[in-house]
């Protein structure tokens, strides 16, 4: 029996007979749109790890290369067949150690600041403002390393200590470059972490301070965590600063002051140079790729173990 | 101040609270009684819980929140220029409508009040006395390094009295503690304050009037004034089994009695 609506209701469609199931062209359609979306960003990362997996065993597949010695080499000079990829990795982890010591501790106290104690106005002010930080080309602040920063470190610590092209100065831009992200990231974990924790220990008779640090830091921890993943990976990815104010040749050192080349700043450089398709050289730098993407993704798998460890669930 | 006497821990003269412009609570006047239970009744949005946490300063956290008037502790202003609200919450502690452990150990949730306070004694004996006297202890005596949100709500809830306890208040202020629970869970609750009440003073907001006839020694009744402002204000305050039998106040009385338009 189809119903009749009268009066004010009469608006609506006849209603049909029986509860069967009612064909939703809409909710299929934005099913398969939301699935393709997910399909689409996992299967072009997997394509990344193919593409980069088949260039790199062309490389360990010639006979020059030894894995062994690529791994612990610590000498890169392609021209005369020594692949040793120390002095790269070295290097990279030089200059992301150093940035993050100013990215973590500074990005984090601005996330407390900005979360616990700015008023509603200032930090509607200034997120944003640091947010445009973030925004600024790298190759910006890799010329503002190399015609700001470098001097300056030479004029601190000596013209013969520091060398024109070096670590210190690269690895410090790219910490600022990184603060803003650790910061916003950081922030909007504190600010997630409920009301109600953040009372129940001003009802205890605890400071601001023993809040924020106490009990609202502990709560949002793990996106704190994931903010310092992101802030390595994006540091140890980075390449525009450390190819313009880091160095232009492999070199094994461990002073921060000397130039050097990272994982990233050989790659690029490499590749705007005239290597011949299908060379040894050419084939390296697929190696140096997937060295990179190991690196970032054991950082992650063991990051992820520790805030398994330590995260504080409350929900 | 005139009306200094130990009998009352908590004294409102004059009492009004604003939210920047907006009056929430006005004119306030009622001693709190030592060792009682004071419960704090009224329709929904007549600002119950506004009250409440003037007690003890939670509202400043407010932003744009201000009281005017005076809340003596033990016959000091509370509202004094000077006066430590950190201080203030440390002597008057609350237990708040949903349980709000913190997500750490069960443990850890009575040792963290300790801790901030200084405590130097044997903290496994002050865990273990505060859950006994919150009456958890011997559900959880096993698992107190257990998650504190692994409990049950009315658990919870205890554990968040517990944790009150241990920082050794004065007084006790309850925004309807009982009313994110089932009623057996309630009971324990309402079983715990009668307890409670021989160390401490209570203090508590409910809307459930059965409850507050139930448990408390003295009731005060809120409403909103009648002159258009929105502002809430106790208008009957008294002897609970008088506030029930025989109310002065005209409204308490359709209030209490459930004929409350």
């Amino acid at each position: 029996m189809t119903k009749k609506y009268n009066g004010e209701a009469s608006g609506y469609p006849l209603r049909e007979e029986g509860l069967r199931k009612r064909p939703r062209a809409g909710e299929i359609l934005i099913q398969s749109i939301l699935f393709f979306a997910g399909f689409f960003s996992i299967f072009t990362t997997l394509g990344i790890v193919y593409e980069l997996g088949k260039e790199a065993l062309l490389f360990f597949r010639t006979p020059e290369v030894k894995l062994w010695d690529f791994l612990t080499g610590t000498a890169w000079q392609p021209h005369i067949n020594q692949f040793g990829i120390l002095p790269l990795v070295t290097s990279t982890f030089i200059t992301s150690a150093i940035a993050m010591t100013i990215a973590i501790p500074l990005g984090l106290a601005a996330a407390v600041y900005l979360s616990e104690y700015a008023t509603e106005k200032v930090r509607k002010t200034l997120k944003p403002i640091l947010e445009i930080l973030a925004g600024i080309p790298t190759i910006v602040y890799g010329y503002f390393a190399l015609m700001f920063v470098t001097p300056l470190l030479r004029s601190i610590f000596g013209r013969d200590v520091v060398e024109i092209y070096n670590m210190a100065s690269g690895g410090l831009v790219m910490g600022i470059l990184i603060l803003p992200l650790v910061a916003s990231m950081s922030e909007d974990a504190l600010n997630a972490v409920p009301l109600a924790l953040r009372e129940a220990a001003y009802g205890l008779g605890a400071t601001k301070l023993e809040v924020a640090l106490k009990v609202v830091f502990p709560a949002a921890l793990s996106g704190i965590a994931a903010a310092i993943i992101v802030g390595v990976s994006r540091a140890i990815g980075e390449t525009m600063i450390v190819a313009v104010a880091v160095g232009a040749g492999p070199n094994f050192t461990f002073n921060p002051f000397r130039g050097a080349e990272t994982m990233t700043g050989h790659i690029v450089r490499m590749s705007g140079g005239d290597l011949s398709y299908d060379s040894i050289d050419y084939n390296s730098i697929f190696a140096i790729g997937l060295m990179l993407f190991f690196i970032t993704l054991t950082l992650n798998i063991i990051s992820q173990r520790i805030v398994q460890r330590f995260r504080e669930v409350y929900e | 101040m005139d009306t200094l006497d130990n009998r009352y821990v908590i004294q409102a003269r004059n009492l009004g609270i604003y939210y920047g412009d907006f009056k929430a609570v006005t004119d306030v006047n009622m001693d709190i009684e030592r060792n009682k239970i004071t419960a704090i009744i009224g329709p929904s949005g007549c600002g119950k819980s506004t009250l409440l946490r003037a007690f003890n300063r939670m509202n400043e956290l407010v932003p744009g929140a201000r009281a005017e008037g005076q809340v003596f502790f033990d016959g000091e202003d509370l509202y004094a220029k000077g006066v430590d609200p950190v201080e203030v919450r440390h002597r008057i502690g609350m237990v708040f409508q949903k349980p709000n452990p913190f997500p750490k150990s069960i443990y850890e949730n009575i040792a963290w009040g300790a801790r901030i306070h200084g405590f130097r004694g044997n903290m496994d004996k002050l865990v273990e006395h505060s859950l006994r006297q919150a009456a958890l202890w011997d559900e959880v005596k096993d698992i107190l390094h257990r998650s504190g949100l692994a409990l049950s709500g009315g658990q919870q809830q205890r554990l968040c009295i517990a944790r009150a306890i241990a920082v050794q208040p004065e007084v006790i202020l309850m925004d309807e503690p009982a009313s994110a629970l089932d009623p057996i869970a309630t009971l324990k609750i309402e079983e715990l304050m009668q307890d409670l009440k021989k160390d401490y003073t209570i203090v508590i907001v409910t809307h459930n009037m059965q409850q507050a006839a139930r448990v408390s020694d003295y009731t005060a009744m809120m409403m909103l004034v009648n002159d258009g402002s929105r502002a809430g204000t106790v208008i009957e305050f008294g002897e609970t089994t008088k506030i029930f039998t025989r109310p002065s106040d005209k409204r308490t009385e359709d209030y209490v009695t459930g004929r409350f338009g």
